[in-house]
């Protein structure tokens, strides 16, 4: 599902970079405008993509002071702590913890005193990889030479060795941060969790440990030694700004900083976009888009796409960039699919009178290829194809929705659409 | 100078420097006083003289001075420092003893480590031996004769005008391993020795009615002691002595981690009037801190016991820079309760002669003690309560005492049997103990986090201090709330410890209710006792079966923990069973604790059975205490073979309840107000009905200890925590984040869960496809009049909702046909979309 998502977006992004290669191309002819846009897009486009700590905060000051706090506390006083950042997906979690880190690591008698150690559920998949990483990270491998990497046990009782040492006042503090942290809960015996946990429990090295995950249930997912050396601090980020903040962020987030070099083109482009926050049209897309989906960064995909239609012919982001962007984003991909392979359902309707078997049995196959149909079993690879069992995964609108679209559709395959998906 | 030997020149190959030995009988003969140890039996003395028949000469060696020893090689005696000279009756012909620390060679240290010096050792540079299984007694009877030691910073070139046969240098100690820089302490010491001049150094030959290479100070204050020992107001008036103090400060230096031969000085005086006697026991310091600070005092009058108690336990969480003072004091109010005859030698303090009685111990008193009396009624309780334990244990007191003395018996037999090459024979085996070792224990690493450039910085306000205190880490002084169970526990492997027999102990409990920190507060109360010879000493190792990649690595940590070897687990768990189940020489008693006990279950429960085996076997003299969650774990996942040898002791832990709670947090907060009484109460009255997880109920005070700070923060004024802040602290860790979640959804997602809603209601199910969901969808936008979403966004809304949990959808691709559940209750989802 995740997949089928995406799809879209990818095909976007080649879109995107076409345009960029457009855009490269007629920046020749006017040089000015070329240049300034080229940077834009840059500028913009890292902020869009790339979760880079120089981007403001939205609506999350309470939770970032909090998370803060936290880490000062464990930087300065030693204190060990643990905590989960829990929010939905693209709710700035990540966003969250590198601003936290950058604000910790400008602090001058911090940034010496602090070890950073950044695990994330979808690589370290089990506990001897993470070990590993740990140890990596820590730079404890140089201390041994190769030997730390020998068995999973040996690596285990020295990395606690080495982390039992130390204790409150004198030694380094140690930042833990597990992104996907549920997926930590799925190791066997969640030994590693247990340990980090234990130590942030008792009077050793001290350290933060910091869980991100999108999972509300992620209590429920600790065993309940686990769970009762863990705090119990959650940190929630829930995007729970209205309408009128969001269209805020819409203008921030397009918006060019103060120190863009041709001040005049930024100071065109920011009235620009602030004229389109007050477009009525403009506001519709965004209201639409704000009640499919809160996060920022379908905001962002948004914003990614319109960017992209800006060329040096077509300078400046319109009402009707935007609209075709909202478009592109909430098309039903399926709808298109259909669209492009209705003729294959024309011809299955039609194959008893006109075409020969073969043609017939290609043109299923490819339905199947599409997933438009799907095997009820998997394991009917031995009965004969023609008397599989399949199952339709088109909803009948989606195809009534396809038909219309679809300029000479065959009149029969009209009838027969009209006639038996009207009882199906 | 006279070099004495007893033994026959033509044994030796005489030297040139110690050519004035001569084939003569020595007379040893003790001076001064003798100070009675009751428990050990024996008598000590400060000073021997030595004569030789024939001659008209006496040496005298005093405690403190640096001898050599008669060793294998008549060249190169042996160098060590008299700390304790003693009387041991229980031997028929040598009687006279000594106790040294010794001094090695360059030439002793084993020949493959020789290198770890790194640089060409001088020809009369001696190391300071640091290791703690060197057997330190000798026989009065192998001293050759007084030389001088000269302590040198690592980087000190000899002098020269001392360079001669009779003086040795120490630049660095040896503890087998590698060589170190003399502590400053140590170093300090001997500077003191040296600045007391020749006097001390050089022994000198007079007559035997005036030892006169004392100090004429000295000899008046022996004299002196002699005579009014039984004037107990004149003792604190007496100057502090060079050699007292030396005495007490080696006591304290030299002892060896070692903690079998625990010292014992008697300081009772037989022409005292009042008879009474009083021991005062140093336990030897097992940590590497070479302060002296004498750890426990104790006196044999079992009126006293109580008193003792309370000042045991009072030293033990002092602090290190308070013990001189509270050593002193806990005597005065040991003396005001007693009048007891105090011996001029171990209770001249250590820092000068400013103490007298007189002075009335409030004053002194530092805050700890204090504290101690804060909590005195407490130990009465606990006194009450325990009133069983304490006569069993003075029962066993006494029995204690007989075996110790008889263990000692067999100590000093052996060592009158090896008496001549008993330092040599010392020497060699551990270093070849060592060599053996070396190469199949490769080098240990100890990785370390490296340590913070910047000191952390101390809590400055009161909510700081008590979040210190509130953390879980932060080791209480006591353990509230669980003294019955301490006491059980103790009980328990204190009687197998003195049985010297093996047993199991299963301890049950949820998380949180300080089942491992009873442990170790019992381990560390007995380590304690073992120290001051109330139990005898014991071994004790850890393991976690959280802590371990696979079960069969628990034989691994423990073989390591033991012995230091590492093995496989299958070669490890021979070697332990080879080790518990065979006859062997009499030795510990091993304590084991078993931590997360479940995670040791394997299909065949070989691991879990060995551990419970071991300890049936006579001589493994195990005792194994094991943790677990669940009450029934025995009967629930042990085989009947396994259960059974764990046996019946089991004991398990009730959750807190919330005055036990309160009482927790209250002696946390000890004289800090920084919580209102109101608010302790709330919390554990909500933890209690939570879980009874005293985690919980720290981590919940110290949150709200943020959140009144943070409240506080504009206003400049640190406020006690008070009521609303700890609700907040509650509702922030406790409250079901559905709710929010679902409110602070977007419209679509909303809408999505009214679809899930009303499909549920229309079928009657607890689950439906997404088909049926998303044609509910659609026609409810319909009905609202909104622009019903396409296929592939509300697929998208309903992933988001699923990543959440708020959804339960089956793990397949199904797409269409994709079966969703809801994961919170219905109510909830209505409660959350009417609110709006």
């Amino acid at each position: 599902m995740e997949s089928r998502r995406c799809l879209p977006k990818g095909r976007l992004f080649a879109r995107g970079f076409e345009f960029v290669e457009m855009s490269n191309r007629k920046s020749k002819n006017n040089l000015l405008h070329g240049e300034c846009l080229s940077q834009v897009q840059r500028i913009l486009r890292e902020r869009f993509c790339h979760q880079t700590p120089h981007s403001n905060l939205f609506g999350v000051q309470v939770q970032y002071r909090h998370l803060i706090e936290l880490l000062k506390r464990t930087a300065i006083h030693g204190e060990s702590n643990s905590v989960l950042i829990v929010g939905p997906r693209g709710s700035g979690k990540t966003m969250l913890i590198n601003h936290a880190l950058k604000e910790l690591m400008e602090i001058e008698e911090v940034s010496e005193n602090i070890l950073q150690v950044y695990l994330n559920g979808l690589l370290q998949i089990n506990d001897k990889i993470a070990l590993k990483e740990i140890t990596r990270q820590l730079h404890l491998e140089n201390v041994v030479g190769d030997k730390v990497f020998g068995s999973f046990a040996e690596n285990f009782s020295f990395l606690l060795e080495a982390l039992k040492k130390g204790d409150r006042t004198s030694s380094c503090p140690v930042i833990f941060i597990l992104d996907e942290f549920d997926l930590f809960a799925h190791h066997k015996n969640q030994t590693l969790l247990y340990n980090l946990f234990d130590i942030s429990q008792s009077p050793q090295t001290p350290v933060a440990v910091i869980g991100l995950t999108c999972r509300l249930d992620i209590l429920e997912l600790l065993e309940k030694r686990v769970k009762s050396r863990f705090s119990h601090r959650q940190i929630h980020l829930m995007n729970s700004f209205g309408f009128p903040q969001y269209v805020k962020i819409f203008k921030e987030q397009l918006s060019l900083p103060v120190e863009f070099p041709d001040k005049l083109f930024a100071e065109k482009w920011n009235e620009n976009v602030q004229s389109l926050s007050e477009d009525k049209s403009v506001r519709d897309v965004l209201l639409k888009h704000f009640n499919v989906s809160k996060d920022l960064r379908s905001l962002h995909m948004l914003s990614m796409v319109a960017l992209n239609r800006v060329t040096a012919s077509h300078p400046f982001l319109t009402a009707a960039d935007l609209m075709e962007a909202a478009q592109l984003c909430s098309m039903d991909s399926k709808a298109n699919v259909v669209h492009e392979f209705q003729k294959f359902v024309q011809r299955k309707a039609h194959s008893i009178y006109n075409f020969e078997k073969p043609v017939v049995m290609k043109a299923f196959e490819h339905l199947q290829q599409l997933e438009l149909i799907k095997p009820v079993e998997r394991t009917s690879v031995n009965s004969q194809r023609e008397y599989q069992l399949m199952k339709l995964l088109l909803d009948n609108t989606q195809i009534m929705n396809s038909l219309q679209k679809y300029p000479n559709c065959p009149t029969d395959v009209r009838q027969w659409a009209t006639s038996s998906l009207s009882w199906l | 100078m006279q070099w004495i030997s007893w033994k026959p020149a033509a044994e030796k190959r005489t030297m040139a420097s110690y050519n004035t030995r001569q084939k003569t009988r020595k007379t040893y003969s003790w001076v001064g006083r003798p100070l009675l140890d009751r428990k050990l039996s024996h008598q000590t003395y400060k000073e021997i003289s030595v004569k030789i028949e024939g001659c008209s000469t006496q040496t005298h060696i005093q405690v403190g001075q640096f001898v050599l020893i008669e060793g294998e090689d008549d060249q190169n005696p042996y160098i060590a420092k008299l700390i304790e000279l003693f009387e041991d009756d229980s031997k028929p012909c040598s009687r006279k003893c000594a106790r040294v620390q010794w001094f090695i060679r360059f030439c002793e240290v084993a020949p493959c480590k020789q290198h770890f010096l790194g640089r060409k050792p001088d020809a009369q540079e001696i190391f300071w031996y640091d290791y703690p299984a060197c057997d330190d007694n000798i026989n009065i009877e192998t001293v050759i004769g007084p030389v001088r030691v000269v302590a040198l910073a690592p980087d000190e070139v000899i002098p020269m005008d001392l360079k001669n046969e009779k003086t040795f240098f120490v630049k660095l100690s040896w503890n087998g391993k590698k060589f170190r820089p003399l502590s400053p302490e140590l170093f300090a010491e001997f500077d003191k020795l040296q600045g007391e001049g020749p006097k001390c150094q050089k022994p000198r030959t007079k007559n035997a009615e005036s030892p006169s290479w004392c100090t004429a100070e000295n000899v008046a204050k022996r004299i002196e002691s002699r005579h009014s020992a039984s004037i107990p107001c004149q003792i604190p008036t007496h100057p502090a002595i060079p050699t007292a103090r030396k005495k007490l400060e080696f006591r304290s230096f030299s002892r060896t981690p070692d903690a079998k031969i625990s010292q014992k000085t008697s300081c009772g005086s037989l022409d005292s009037p009042r008879k009474t006697k009083r021991k005062a026991t140093f336990s030897e310091t097992t940590s590497h801190s070479k302060r002296p600070q004498p750890d426990g005092i104790k006196t044999s009058s079992p009126a006293l016991k109580a008193l003792e108690k309370t000042g045991e336990v009072g030293l033990f969480c002092a602090d290190d820079k308070e013990s001189p003072e509270c050593h002193m004091i806990l005597r005065t109010r040991v003396s005001a309760v007693k009048t007891t005859w105090i011996s001029e030698t171990n209770l001249t303090p250590t820092r000068g002669g400013q103490r007298s009685s007189a002075v009335p111990y409030v004053d002194l008193k530092p805050e700890y003690i204090k504290k101690r009396e804060a909590k005195e009624p407490e130990a009465q309780n606990e006194a009450t309560s325990i009133s069983h334990r304490v006569r069993r244990k003075s029962s066993l007191l006494t029995l204690n005492r007989i075996r110790q003395q008889l263990r000692f018996l067999e100590n000093d037999k052996n060592d009158q049997e090896e008496k001549e090459f008993l330092p040599s024979a010392e020497d060699s085996d551990s270093s070849s103990e060592d060599e053996e070792l070396k190469p199949r224990t490769p080098h240990r690493v100890t990785a370390k986090i490296r340590s913070r450039s910047l000191a952390a910085q101390e809590p400055a306000s009161v909510l700081e201090e008590a979040r210190l205190r509130l953390h879980v880490s932060a080791v209480p002084e006591s353990l509230p709330c669980r003294e019955q169970e301490f006491q059980d526990i103790y009980n328990f492997v204190e009687s197998k410890l003195l049985d010297q027999t093996g047993g199991c102990m299963y301890i049950s409990g949820v998380p949180g209710t300080g089942k491992t920190a009873t442990v170790h507060e019992v381990i560390r109360c007995l380590q304690q006792a073992a120290q001051t010879s109330d139990v005898p000493p014991f071994q004790y190792i850890e393991v976690n079966g959280m802590k371990l990649t696979e079960p069969h690595q628990v034989y691994v940590q423990i073989l390591e923990k033991l012995t230091g070897q590492k093995a496989t687990a299958n070669h490890a768990a021979a070697l332990l069973a080879k080790q518990f189940c065979t006859r062997r020489s009499p030795q510990e008693t091993t304590v084991l604790l078993v931590d997360e006990l479940d995670l040791l279950w394997t299909h065949k429960q070989d691991v879990m059975y060995n551990l419970f085996d071991w300890p049936t076997h006579k001589e493994a003299r195990l005792v194994v205490l094991t943790i677990a969650n669940t009450m029934d774990l025995p009967e629930r996942i042990m085989m009947s073979r396994v259960s059974s040898r764990l046996g019946l002791t089991r004991m398990s832990f009730q959750p807190y309840t919330h005055s036990q709670l309160q009482q927790i947090l209250v002696s946390r907060l000890k004289h800090l107000k920084a919580f209102e009484d109101d608010a302790i109460q709330l919390v554990a009255r909500k933890v209690a009905a939570l879980s009874g997880d005293a985690r919980r109920c720290l981590d919940i005070c110290r949150r709200a200890t943020e959140i009144c700070e943070f409240s506080h923060q504009k206003q400049d004024s640190p406020g006690l925590v008070t009521v609303a802040h700890l609700m907040e602290a509650v509702d922030e860790m406790f409250s079901s984040s559905y709710i929010t979640a679902i409110k602070n959804s977007s419209v679509l997602e909303q809408g999505f869960l009214r679809a899930i809603l009303a499909e549920f209601h229309r079928s009657g199910l607890e689950e439906a496809t997404f088909q049926q969901i998303y044609s509910q969808h659609v026609a409810l936008c319909r009905m609202e009049g909104l622009p019903y979403p396409t296929m592939s966004e509300t697929m998208a809304v309903c992933s988001r909702l699923g990543s959440c949990r708020l959804l339960l959808m089956e793990p397949s691709r199904n797409d269409l046909l994709l079966r969703v559940r809801l994961n919170v209750s219905r109510d909830d989802v209505l409660y959350a979309l009417k609110e709006e």
